[in-house]
């Protein structure tokens, strides 16, 4: 790995807590992914991504910061990156998905949170995410009711905080308010970029992101096969890192692998332990990097993981943006109309979500489903019920999980995992 | 032929061997801080043509020495099944587990659930609460059954109730009245446990709490079913492994 300590240091990484983080992920990254046998090429790309995860990606984004463009960092697959690009910023998901910096956040937070806040604020206020420390603009936004009033102590105590508001429902004032929403932060970016959001720009910019939705859309759909010609974990692993790796780049990668992928498929490659495996989906909270306890967990109890219904997954790439639709006005129009469609739990009514996960078990031929929630996480944990009784009607057997980023709780999670394979199987 | 299955539990381990006569001896020993040496002595040298590992232990038994392992939840389900055919939904509380399994009238396991990371009201939970109240473990269940009445216990984490516990003793509480509450509360937690899943006759308590004769009147009071409680209610799921491993 090349020296980055001037960058970090630049950028006011504690460098000693730092240190202790990047080791602690190698060990781990190994025996989750590098372990698994007969892994596609191209999956090396993605390994490289992770272990310069603090570095070659940072180094990218100070030369686009050097040459005048704008960093976003954001927390919600609600805020349009579209806006983004075509302000000629780079957008950065900040979502964290382990245990730091946890005993600085509840100085100021309460301890009973979900620990994506909690750890979203350990890492800034801990000083050891690079990527928060190149923002020039963070957004927040108005989800559940833990990240709402986390805004507000962020922008007071940490760091100023752009909030967009999301309507609770999907009415014709919410879809309203939701414009509205998005026109606003389009100010707010031309406001900070000091560049004119113009129609090609924007245009171009709803063509290449949607461009990672298809290739994501492709390795999903491949993953349909049976058996899977992936491992979940490593289709997480890509879903994740698409909240914060060059577009252009992401897009040719995914591609390839989705390329060796059919390769596989055609001569039956894929392992064929996996083919009696049953097939199973996730579906719930997110998922983010490095927090790959409950995939490590589901595969290695003998089940093929093969979609995630959750931000870090489906909810991230389903949809596309309409393109070449004219005016900056009428294209903001086709971009607040595909993020309305996201059906996150923060709304009411959320049919479409419920009705979804039923789709998605069918077009998997899912034979369990596994509903993840992070612990304190009201909308997922409450929408359960609506979820369960769902999939029972449908003959699918659903096991839920409630959890954080503590390893303490592996070995009954464990139990309860592989006693739901054995059930399914 | 002799098969054998081992339940490598939190706090005891039960080893049951069958021939092929289905002749069956056990054993269940404290589980201490060193199970896998507590395995070796149980097993002493015996080889057996098949010998599965279930429990919490079982992935550490499956790399020393069993053949292969299957969960407790499997393995309950055919140790309860086979002891009491009629069995359709089985609660086992153990150690620092309370799980319920739904079977269908096969055996195979429909439905199940088990408390997650909280070991509160499992036995481990009772024991806890018997040292805070100068009982033993068995005196505290026949203690709290002849209770005149009961205080509610509203805390179910172990650390917040023995702190409740401990007030209520300064408070002059008697302490079998303490005790009913204490069996009460984790009575209520396992019927609303139970009926999550959907109790159906009949019901097999098995798990080193059935011995418990407190428990088994409230539980049987609270849900109008009479509960089977095995002769030997540790070793069921070691009796579970044992009949998979002659199943091959």
């Amino acid at each position: 790995m090349a020296d980055y300590c001037k960058m970090w240091e630049s950028l006011g990484i504690n460098l000693e807590a730092h240190d202790q983080l990047l080791g602690s992920i190698p060990p781990v990254y190994q025996q989750i992914f590098l372990d698994q046998e007969n892994r596609p090429q191209a999956m090396s790309y993605f390994d490289m991504v992770v272990m310069e995860i603090h570095g070659l990606r940072i180094q990218e984004l100070q030369k686009h910061k050097a040459k005048g463009g704008t960093v976003v960092g954001s927390f919600c697959v609600y805020v349009p990156e579209e806006i983004v690009l075509a302000a000629g910023g780079l957008n950065v998901g900040l979502c964290a998905g382990a245990e730091i910096g946890f005993d600085e956040a509840e100085k100021i937070l309460p301890r009973n949170l979900c620990p994506l806040i909690k750890s979203a604020f350990g890492f800034k206020m801990s000083r050891v995410c690079p990527y928060f420390e190149s923002c020039n603009l963070i957004v927040g936004e108005n989800t559940c009711d833990g990240k709402k009033k986390a805004w507000e102590i962020m922008n007071e105590e940490v760091v100023p905080v752009y909030t967009m508001d999301i309507p609770q429902v999907k009415s014709e004032k919410g879809k309203e308010l939701w414009l509205d929403e998005v026109k606003k932060f389009k100010n707010k970016m031309e406001e900070i970029s000091g560049k004119e959001i113009e129609a090609d720009k924007l245009n171009k910019s709803i063509k290449l992101v949607n461009g990672k939705r298809k290739a994501l859309q492709r390795l999903s759909n491949l993953r349909k096969n049976k058996p899977s010609p992936v491992s979940g974990r490593d289709a997480l692993l890509i879903e994740e890192i698409a909240f914060y790796d060059d577009n252009p780049r992401f897009i040719e990668k995914v591609n390839v692998l989705c390329d060796e992928l059919e390769e596989r498929i055609r001569k039956n490659e894929s392992a064929k332990k996996a083919a009696s495996s049953p097939r199973v989906m996730i579906s719930g909270c997110p998922m983010v990097v490095p927090n790959w306890k409950l995939p490590f967990i589901v595969e290695s109890s003998g089940a093929s993981l093969v979609c995630e219904e959750s931000c870090t997954g489906q909810r991230y790439f389903e949809d596309l943006v309409v393109e070449d639709n004219g005016s900056v006005g009428a294209q903001l129009e086709a971009i607040a109309d595909r993020y309305l469609k996201i059906d996150c739990s923060c709304f009411t009514p959320n049919q479409e979500r419920i009705d979804n996960i039923v789709r998605l078990a069918k077009e998997f031929e899912i034979d369990g489903v596994i509903y993840h929630v992070l612990q304190f996480c009201d909308p997922y944990a409450v929408e359960y019920r609506r979820v369960e009784k769902a999939l029972e009607k449908e003959g699918i057997p659903v096991l839920r999980i409630e959890t954080d980023y503590g390893q303490e709780d592996s070995g009954q999670i464990k139990t309860r995992v592989e006693a739901f394979v054995e059930m399914i199987s | 032929m002799k098969f054998a299955g081992i339940d490598v539990g939190s706090r005891t381990i039960a080893l049951v061997i069958l021939n092929e006569n289905d002749d069956m001896s056990y054993t269940v020993t404290d589980t201490g801080h060193q199970p896998l040496n507590r395995c070796m002595e149980l097993l002493d040298g015996k080889i057996f043509n098949r010998l599965i590992a279930t429990g919490y232990g079982r992935h550490i038994a499956h790399a020393e020495f069993a053949d292969d392992i299957i969960t407790e939840i499997k393995a309950f389900a055919l140790g309860a099944k086979a002891l009491h055919p009629s069995c359709r939904t089985i609660l086992d509380i153990g150690g620092q587990d309370t799980k319920v399994i739904s079977v269908d009238t096969g055996g195979r396991v429909k439905d199940f659930e088990m408390n997650d990371r909280c070991a509160a009201g499992t036995g481990k939970f009772l024991e806890i609460m018997a040292k805070a109240l100068s009982y033993g473990v068995k005196e505290m269940g026949e203690s709290a059954l002849g209770a005149p009445k009961s205080v509610k216990i509203n805390s179910m984490c172990t650390v917040f109730a023995e702190s409740e516990v401990t007030s209520l003793i300064a408070k002059g509480e008697e302490r079998e009245n303490i005790a009913l509450g204490i069996h009460q509360s984790i009575c209520e937690r396992t019927a609303s446990m139970l009926n999550r899943v959907g109790i159906v006759k009949d019901v097999v308590f098995a798990g080193g709490v059935a011995k418990n004769v407190c428990m088994q009147e409230l539980l049987k009071r609270k849900l109008g079913v009479e509960l089977i409680i095995p002769k030997e209610p540790q070793i069921v799921g070691a009796f579970g492994a044992a009949l998979y491993a002659k199943q091959g």
